[in-house]
């Protein structure tokens, strides 16, 4: 029965980015706070209330496009897949614009904000829970315009728009490829409705054909870039030039995970293309690897943060290259948890330092903001994977032994992976360690009010807790997060591994811990950050200078193009007519000088000519 | 055979006299008497190009050169004056109004 009630989910948070939109610098903001944590606050109730209620709900709304052969209608279609991405968009959603009520008092724009925010949020909502994919796009496009306004949302700094253009122009890169996918799905299968869809590819199209794998890897590239997989990674660090809660909510929480979510959703088209799997495998482990190696370098407490989401995403992808579904949905469940936390955290922390973002000018923190300091450690254990207590060892765990059992190359990217895990407990510990302990070096002002501490206190007992609903067969082996998401994504069996693979889950990320403090107690770190920086150290912390291998191959052939063809060079010829007849002009001008008599001469000399000419010649 | 060379001769003379005088007077007057010569010129060699091929052509075509001379002076004056309005001069090197370069 509540199923009608489905196209609220995404309608909500609509309404309220239209009315903070229209009237927002009218309402106050008392009023806006309200509408815009409130819209999606309804989103959230409704969605807790769909999951109570049933499976499998879809929503036809309305026709878009009615022609002979092809149709699109715009319909919503919940089933448990769409369900978890719901639940995680709205709850942690909520939570993030009730910090950010406190967070951004007194900043200007602030409507502004929240209609961005809540447009936000209506377009991700549409993105997962579209039936077709082409409402699909139309949610994919509005997140990523909704990306673009909010990294650039403090505009009066022109790094931060040029930034929010990097983001944007990256993800249209690969929004290309995935509408050339599209294209080529509805000219070969005739409908982009997602179930008719797929179900048509499986009959029509044979294991491994080379059609299959075109429309799978362009897809594929569209969700790479929303994913800021390598090689279209290069925007997300610099998009943390946004508001703090814009991290958390859309580049670690949700719009990144996008791609993750197509690959789920479409996973019976990638079931058909197994290269493109094991490509997708590859590529997952050198993202993840690529970007831990940088977070092991950065300064800036958000760029360690979007570092590790990109690692941390390469994570799920890698589960999707080996075929764990439920694996890369569990990851980003506690991934959208703890990461959450970890940016309001620095969020919170920054607030207190008149913005400050350098870890190398924090220190001392611990015993001077409690609150953050614990919830940065519950979310900075959750990232590096500590055994059992943390959400991230059990969704990491499960990547890790599906991994190891894939065939063919699983070892290989297991080692990857675990080498991954190794860097990723070091260096976000080495951020723990340098921002907390040791001297204080920044003074702290200001004071938490209840908006800051609770959504921190929420997600920190969410990452303590969720783990728990999928454990591995020496903790129990529950297997209830599988068993949710098996309608849609089908049993994927999980072997039992015994031995030393859990075994090296368990201690890699304590060996990381121990490294990351053994170094801090020594003052390697500081002692790195403050000596000038080498050519591997650079290439490294710049991630691996795929910026710089860019630059140079396409972007400035481009503005040398642009440089070239603004001028219009087919124009310049006709322009040489021109030029042409006004140097004629300049000679000729000086014989009219307007004397009667020079004319009188001139036209007697002609005239003696002509006769002479016809007299003698 | 009525002798032709000689009247033909005078027109010729005349003319380049008529041309000279055109080419070589800056007062306006000048020009004007210097053109109104030239068209004399060229309505005695009509007539005597009529007396030498016994045609009475030449004659009917002096009456028009001299209908166009009337005409011709009427309007050269009238425009000597205009310029006079505008330049208190009569210098023809001096009226350099349409002058470009």
């Amino acid at each position: 029965m509540m199923a009608q009630w489905l196209w609220l989910v995404p309608a909500a948070p609509l309404l309220g980015a239209v009315l903070l939109g229209l009237f927002g610098p009218a309402f106050g903001t008392r009023v806006c706070a309200m509408i815009g944590t409130g819209s999606v606050g309804i989103a959230a109730i409704v969605a807790v209330l769909l999951a109570l209620g049933g499976r499998g709900v879809s929503q036809a709304l309305w026709p878009w496009v009615v022609l002979p052969g092809f149709s699109v209608n715009i319909g919503l279609y919940l089933d448990p897949v769409s369900l978890l991405m719901t639940l995680v968009i709205t709850v942690i959603g909520c939570l993030i614009h009730l910090f950010s009520t406190e967070y951004m008092a007194g900043e200007a724009g602030y409507s502004r904000f929240f209609a961005y925010l809540n447009l936000f949020v209506a377009a991700m909502l549409l993105l997962v829970l579209a039936d077709d994919l082409l409402v699909l796009f139309v949610g994919w496009e509005g997140v990523g315009v909704c990306s673009y306004l909010l990294v650039g949302f403090w505009f009066l700094e022109s790094e931060n728009g040029w930034a929010a253009q990097k983001s944007f122009v990256v993800t249209r890169i690969a929004d290309i490829f995935m509408l050339a996918g599209l294209l080529l799905l509805s000219t070969d299968l005739g409908t982009l409705s997602i179930r008719p869809m797929l179900a048509a590819a499986t009959a029509a199209w044979p294991q491994g054909g080379a059609l299959p794998t075109t429309a799978a890897a362009l897809l594929l590239i569209g969700g790479l870039g929303k994913s800021a997989q390598v090689p279209l990674q290069t925007w997300l660090p610099d998009a943390m030039a946004g508001p703090t809660p814009v991290s958390a909510l859309i580049h670690a929480a949700t719009m990144v995970t996008a791609g993750v979510y197509l690959v789920v959703r479409l996973h019976p088209l990638f079931l058909l293309c197994p290269g493109l799997m094991a490509a997708i495998a590859c590529g997952a482990a050198a993202t993840l690897l690529v970007a831990a190696l940088a977070g092991l370098f950065q300064t800036d407490i958000k760029r360690v943060l979007a570092y590790s989401t990109m690692s941390q995403i390469g994570y799920m992808f890698l589960a999707l290259g080996v075929g764990a579904w439920p694996a890369a949905m569990f990851h980003f469940l506690s991934h959208a948890v703890f990461k959450a936390l970890l940016f309001l955290s620095a969020g919170a922390i920054s607030m207190r330092l008149h913005h400050e973002q350098d870890i190398f000018r924090m220190g001392g923190l611990r015993t001077k903001i409690p609150v953050a300091f614990w919830c940065f450690l519950v979310g900075a254990a959750s990232l590096a994977a500590l055994p059992v207590i943390t959400c991230g060892f059990f969704s990491k765990e499960m990547i890790l032994g599906f991994v190891w059992s894939a065939p063919g190359m699983g070892p290989a990217l297991w080692a990857a992976a675990i080498f991954g895990a190794l860097l990723t407990a070091i260096y976000i510990f080495r951020a723990v360690f340098v921002v907390f302990f040791g001297p204080a070096t920044t003074a702290v002002s200001g004071a938490y009010g209840v908006r800051i501490v609770l959504p921190i206190a929420v997600l920190s007992a969410a990452a303590l807790c969720i783990g728990w609903l999928e454990t591995p067969h020496f903790l129990g082996g529950r297997a209830f997060f599988s068993a949710f998401l098996a309608p849609s994504t089908g049993v994927v069996a999980r072997h039992r591994i015994n031995g030393l693979i859990p075994l090296a889950g368990f201690c890699v990320p304590l060996l990381g811990t121990g490294i990351a403090w053994v170094l801090y107690r020594r003052g390697f770190w500081h002692a790195l950050a403050a000596r000038p920086e080498g050519r591997l150290r650079a290439l490294l912390r710049g991630g691996s200078e795929f910026d710089a291998v860019y630059d140079a191959l396409l972007t400035r052939p481009f503005f040398w193009a642009v440089r070239v063809l603004r001028d219009d060079p087919v124009d310049q010829a006709f322009g040489g007519l021109e030029w042409l007849a006004i140097a004629l002009h300049r000679r000729l001008r000086g014989s009219q000088s307007g004397q009667l008599r020079r004319y009188a001469g001139w036209l007697t000399a002609g005239s003696v000519a002509t006769i002479l000419l016809l007299v003698f010649g | 055979m009525i002798a032709w060379t000689g009247p033909a001769a005078l027109a010729g003379a005349l003319f380049l006299l008529g041309l000279l005088g055109l080419l070589a007077r800056r007062g306006l007057v000048f020009v004007l008497m210097s053109i109104e010569i030239m068209l004399n010129a060229t309505g005695l060699l009509f007539i005597t190009a009529g007396m030498r091929w016994g045609n009475p052509d030449g004659q009917i075509m002096l009456i028009f050169v001299l209908n166009l001379a009337g005409a011709e002076i009427a309007l050269g004056l009238i425009l000597i004056l205009r310029l006079r309005d505008r330049l208190p001069t009569l210098d023809g090197d001096a009226a350099t109004l349409l002058r470009d370069g």
